[in-house]
């Protein structure tokens, strides 16, 4: 990498200077304006000004104690769990069944198309299709239940607490166990083969195979796809906020909707919103601190292969300098 | 005993086939509804939800649809002059500075991309109260441009683009073009992008959808009915004069995502490939 002579290192710093200045001006300066908000007194649609409070923790305290609050973060775990449970189980199974060495299932790309195609479409839409399909009396599941003769009369799904967090956590594995399939899919093919041909060898069965070989590989990707999963369902807004505005009776309310909701409507109450986006941030934090360390180590170890991969290719030949790592 | 294993493998098979149809079923069956009722009349919603064949009264939904201040042609374009504008940002500066982190041996390297790595995860919610009384002072509310131009520092992307170059550049290529007197920019912009295309595109994919489909911030931000986009326009839909007119609903809905299925089924292979290289991260 270094070049002998001339020194080009300032262009390294040149051109970082665009991420730097919009990371700067777009997300360091309103995080820090955020946390200030969260100091002071600032309420009201339009207000701009503010002071700071004399107890300058209130904000935090209030969030705290704000039973809204403490039902949405319980509200986002339990959704959470309910859609990432099912969701990782249906992705290992896929993953077994398409991975499997020895019985190739045709019709792989059409399933990864079709099975992946709900995560592209956008969540809003959906929020409200879903909100369309299961209407009451007369709605696409319910006729589709009476017919199948699953119900004898119309349900309504939308206003009992446990089926609209159903409804919602169903949603959310919808959308994503096709995301969770493909990217486990290719950590199984990032595994070495010859592991899979020694077990094969060895005779063990395809079972065995999976819970010896391809899992315990797995476990970096498996962390890593729960603590994103995890982080993304702290965000979970377009789906609860569409779905049943967080309702009934704050049954889909999740952190993100209490937050837009206490800085957005009602009486515009920024700060508490501000102090309500830091909680989270401290939660998101932890979490990606866990993530952080599980992928630098991945990468470190990774980024010394390529490198190693690349001098060797130098030395080699000079016809061969494109090889890819 | 073979032919037993046989036997059971076969079972097997129909047992997979027998899932992976059924989730195909519940991956499109939803939107096959929601086509055809966008078809169909509403007395004919309200007689039977489920069709699997349309109906012939797309042009009344559309006329009800459209005679609502509802102008889907403005939020297309919208949404487009927004989602082109961030696709640009993201694929052209992340993949400057992965090139900056790859090619250049300069003091703060290794720190700068460590720093992109713990920023990766920091969602523009938990910043997006100071975010708005930001844009509020500097009164840049309906505007485009605070939408777009935070996509210039995406260190998801930067991550994605230097993993490629990584894997892909070599330093020759850049010597050569130091050698034939090209300025540092112009290789980066000559030689490098179009080197870095397969990594550009994926991005490129990844970042349009990602913005055509975001909702918290435009609604935040765009409180002016010729500024909202697509998501915004949907999430009208809600709304109480849409109650009684089930086939618009179903029409608008309809509308909103026949732009993201031509793109989906057109780009899919790339698409998938680029989720299975871990270059998306929501």
């Amino acid at each position: 990498m270094r070049h002998k002579g001339v020194s080009y290192a300032k262009y390294g710093y040149i051109f970082c200077i665009p991420f730097v200045v919009a990371f700067l001006i777009f997300s360091l300066y309103p995080m820090i304006y955020t946390t200030i908000i969260g100091f002071t007194d600032l309420k009201g649609m339009g207000k701009t000004d503010f002071s700071f409070l004399e107890n300058p923790f209130k904000n935090f305290e209030l969030i705290l104690n704000n039973p809204s609050f403490q039902k949405s973060l319980k509200n986002t775990a339990l959704i959470w769990i309910a859609n990432f449970i099912p969701q990782i189980l249906l992705a290992l199974l896929l993953t077994a069944w398409f991975t499997n060495h020895r019985q190739k299932i045709k019709g792989q790309g059409l399933f990864k198309v079709l099975f992946y195609m709900p995560n592209i479409i956008t969540a809003a839409t959906i929020a409200i299709l879903f909100n369309s399909l299961f209407g009451y009396p007369k709605g696409p599941i319910n006729d589709l239940f009476m017919m199948l003769g699953l119900t004898d009369e119309p349900v309504n799904f939308l206003i009992h607490k446990g089926t609209a967090r159903g409804i919602v956590a169903f949603i959310q594995f919808w959308m994503w166990y096709g995301y969770t399939m493909i990217v486990l899919i290719s950590g199984v093919l990032g595994i070495n083969p010859e592991l899979f041909e020694a077990s094969e060898i060895d005779g063990a069965s395809s079972i065995k195979t999976f819970f010896y070989i391809t899992l315990p590989n797995l476990r970096t990707i498996l962390v890593y796809t729960m603590i994103t999963s995890m982080i993304g369902g702290l965000q979970m807004f377009d789906i609860p906020k569409l779905f049943l505005l967080g309702g009934p009776d704050n049954a889909t309310l999740t952190t993100s909707v209490f937050i837009q909701n206490q800085a957005f409507s009602g009486s515009y109450m920024y700060n508490r919103a501000a102090a309500a986006s830091m909680i989270m941030f401290v939660i998101i934090a932890i979490l990606s601190a866990i993530v952080f360390y599980i992928m630098r180590d991945k990468y470190a170890i990774e980024q010394k292969k390529i490198e190693k991969k690349r001098m060797k290719a130098y030395k080699k030949a000079q016809k061969s300098a494109r090889m890819v790592a | 005993m073979k032919h037993n294993k046989k036997k059971s493998w076969y079972l097997m098979k129909i047992v997979i086939y027998v899932v992976c149809i059924s989730l195909v079923v519940l991956s499109i069956l939803p939107f096959w509804i929601m086509f055809m009722n966008a078809t169909r009349g509403t007395f004919e919603i309200q007689q039977s939800a489920i069709s699997l064949l349309p109906s012939k009264f797309l042009m009344s939904n559309l006329e009800v649809f459209t005679g609502k201040s509802f102008n889907p042609l403005k939020g297309f374009i919208n949404s487009m002059i927004i989602s082109v504008g961030v696709t640009a940002c993201t694929v052209y500066f992340s993949s400057l500075t992965a090139y900056a982190l790859v090619v250049y041996d300069w003091r703060f390297r290794q720190p700068f991309f460590t720093f992109i790595m713990a920023i990766m995860m920091i969602p523009a919610q938990v910043t997006s109260i100071g975010f708005y009384q930001f844009i509020y002072n500097i009164h840049m509310t309906n505007n485009f441009l605070p939408l777009i131009l935070p996509a210039i520092a995406a260190p998801a992307s930067v991550f994605f683009m230097r993993q490629y170059l990584l894997a892909t550049l070599s330093i020759d290529i850049v010597n050569s073009g130091r050698i034939d007197g090209a300025g540092e920019i112009k290789i980066y912009n000559r030689i490098i992008v179009p080197m870095m295309k397969p990594a550009i595109a994926t991005q490129a994919i990844f970042a349009f959808v990602g913005s055509w489909n975001n909702l918290f911030m435009p609604l935040i931000l765009l409180t002016d009915s010729d500024k909202y986009t697509m998501p915004i326009m949907v999430s009208l839909l809600r709304g109480d004069i849409y109650k009684t007119e089930l086939g618009s609903v179903y029409l608008g809905l309809a509308l909103t995502v026949l732009p993201l299925f031509v793109v989906y089924f057109l780009l899919s292979k790339y698409i998938i490939a680029g989720v299975a290289l871990g270059g998306v991260k929501e």
